[in-house]
């Protein structure tokens, strides 16, 4: 197939691209790393007036201050996967990203341009969910923060208005006694996940308790997810040891238990869709088998028992 | 929609093109400029077989947009020709290895794998098939691309002096 015509423009800046996104209205598209958006131009499933290439607006490295790690919008997965700022302050994206495509998308891709895709089965995503992140959006009157818990809306729908464009990704630095985990299921390397989980778990001041737990899911729904947080209470207050803790106020029960517990929890409330890659039905066990290994690397990690 | 002047540097030569905002890089290489070593496979980036190398890293060609190439070094598989058409030493163990049986996808193959010695110098088997899995060949089954490759990354490493 062949891309339908349109009008191109290279925005020279965020600012300029805004204004000609306004002037372009529903017709004007933004064009990031285009290994989402020219697919959908060759497969005739968009069909806008105007791209508005933001290539030239932005050759930011990433960077680190106030506790988060910024991220423009148009840095590529490759410097994801690589960058010594991301492994470092976000090893979960960065070791997610590897499982982003193939080589040739990974240099072009762009992480704001992911997530502004919004697609269901997301990586990026879902890391961006687990550890708390927000975008910078700039639209015609300004800048303006997004939780990323607040930004997908539904299958490729963001809740960004049609005339904002993602300028920056800030996610929280990876803390101490902090613990991370990414799984995910395909058929082949490369595809687009069938079921994925990222997960983030804090350990308290001793190293011994469960003091947080965030758990986002990808491939279960029409967005990636967040666990709801009634879900991983069980999970909270485990120790990794069982018993009590070295405080005295443990659950008793311990994480790996309650790792599972939580998993199974997890998977009885989503309700993934069957599709031609996978029933329902397998989704929700794969749900059940990833989240619980997922839980159980993080503590590990958290622990310092695994790299 | 009108056409727009562009100089294209492909394998170091600049090259004068017409094109329309929509056309893609795999468009403009290989029907305005006949390179036949950039195909058409899937549109979507996901066969590998349109692969360029773009100021020396591998894109998709038909998810470029050929305006985005204007100012940047476009190399092809021909790119990496010696003389007289004589073939990259990476060619050659594709040869001998016997990696290639219709060919069409070893433009892609070869410029990926060539990229991914450059950077690692001596990936192990799996790094390859890892590299690799974005370009899809259905005559060889793969084993022998890996063979060619591995045999490639090795004669490269005895080269370099570390």
């Amino acid at each position: 197939m062949v891309a339908p015509s349109f009008e191109y423009v290279a925005a020279g800046s965020y600012d300029e691209a805004v204004r000609l996104l306004a002037g372009g209205g529903d017709e004007a598209k933004v064009l990031a790393g285009g290994q989402s958006l020219m697919p959908m131009l060759n497969l005739r499933l968009a069909h806008p007036e105007l791209l508005i290439d933001i290539n030239p607006a932005d050759d930011r490295p990433p960077s680190v201050a106030g506790g988060m790690l910024r991220l423009p919008a148009l840095t590529r997965h490759r410097v994801l996967l690589e960058h010594d700022l991301v492994r470092r302050h976000c090893p979960l994206l960065a070791a997610a990203v590897g499982h982003v495509g193939n080589v040739r998308v990974r240099n072009r891709g762009t992480v704001g341009g992911s997530l502004a895709h919004a697609d269901p089965t997301s990586e990026i995503g879902s890391c961006a969910l687990a550890t708390g992140a927000q975008v910078i959006a700039r639209g015609p009157g300004g800048d303006r923060t997004v939780p990323v818990s607040e930004l997908f809306v539904s299958y490729w729908t963001t809740a960004l208005a049609e005339t904002e464009i993602i300028t920056d990704v800030l996610i929280p630095v990876a803390r101490p006694r902090q613990g991370w985990s990414f799984q995910e299921m395909v058929r082949r390397t490369s595809d687009f996940a069938i079921v994925a989980v990222a997960a983030v778990v804090e350990l308290d001041e001793r190293a011994d308790t469960i003091a947080a737990a965030r758990v986002a899911l990808a491939g279960v729904a029409d967005r990636v997810m967040l666990a709801g947080p009634e879900l991983l209470t069980g999970l909270i207050g485990s120790t990794l040891t069982g018993g009590a803790g070295a405080d005295g106020t443990g659950t008793g029960d311990t994480a790996d238990d309650a790792a599972g517990a939580a998993a199974a929890r997890i998977a009885g409330r989503v309700d993934p869709a069957d599709d031609v890659h996978a029933s329902g039905e397998y989704r929700r066990r794969l749900v059940r088998v990833l989240t619980g290994r997922a839980l159980r690397q993080a503590c590990a990690r958290a622990a310092g028992a695994v790299a | 929609m009108t056409r727009r002047r562009l100089v294209l540097s492909v394998n170091g030569g600049d090259h004068e093109v017409w094109v329309l905002p929509s056309d893609t890089l795999l468009d403009v290489l290989h029907d305005e400029l006949g390179l036949a070593d950039v195909r058409y496979g899937c549109g979507e980036g996901v066969c590998g077989t349109c692969t360029v190398l773009l100021d020396g890293e591998p894109v998709n060609g038909c998810l470029t947009l050929a305006v985005q190439a204007a100012g940047r070094q476009v190399t092809t598989l021909r790119g990496l020709m010696g003389p007289g058409e004589t073939l990259h030493p990476l060619q050659e163990c594709f040869l001998r290895r016997g990696a290639s049986q219709c060919g069409f996808c070893t433009p892609g193959m070869v410029l990926t794998a060539l990229d991914l010695v450059r950077r690692c110098g001596r990936p192990s088997r799996e790094e390859i098939r890892y590299a690799l899995v974005g370009n899809l060949c259905r005559c060889t089954g793969y084993t022998k691309i890996l063979d060619a490759v591995e045999e490639y990354a090795g004669q490269a490493a005895a080269e370099v002096p570390t």
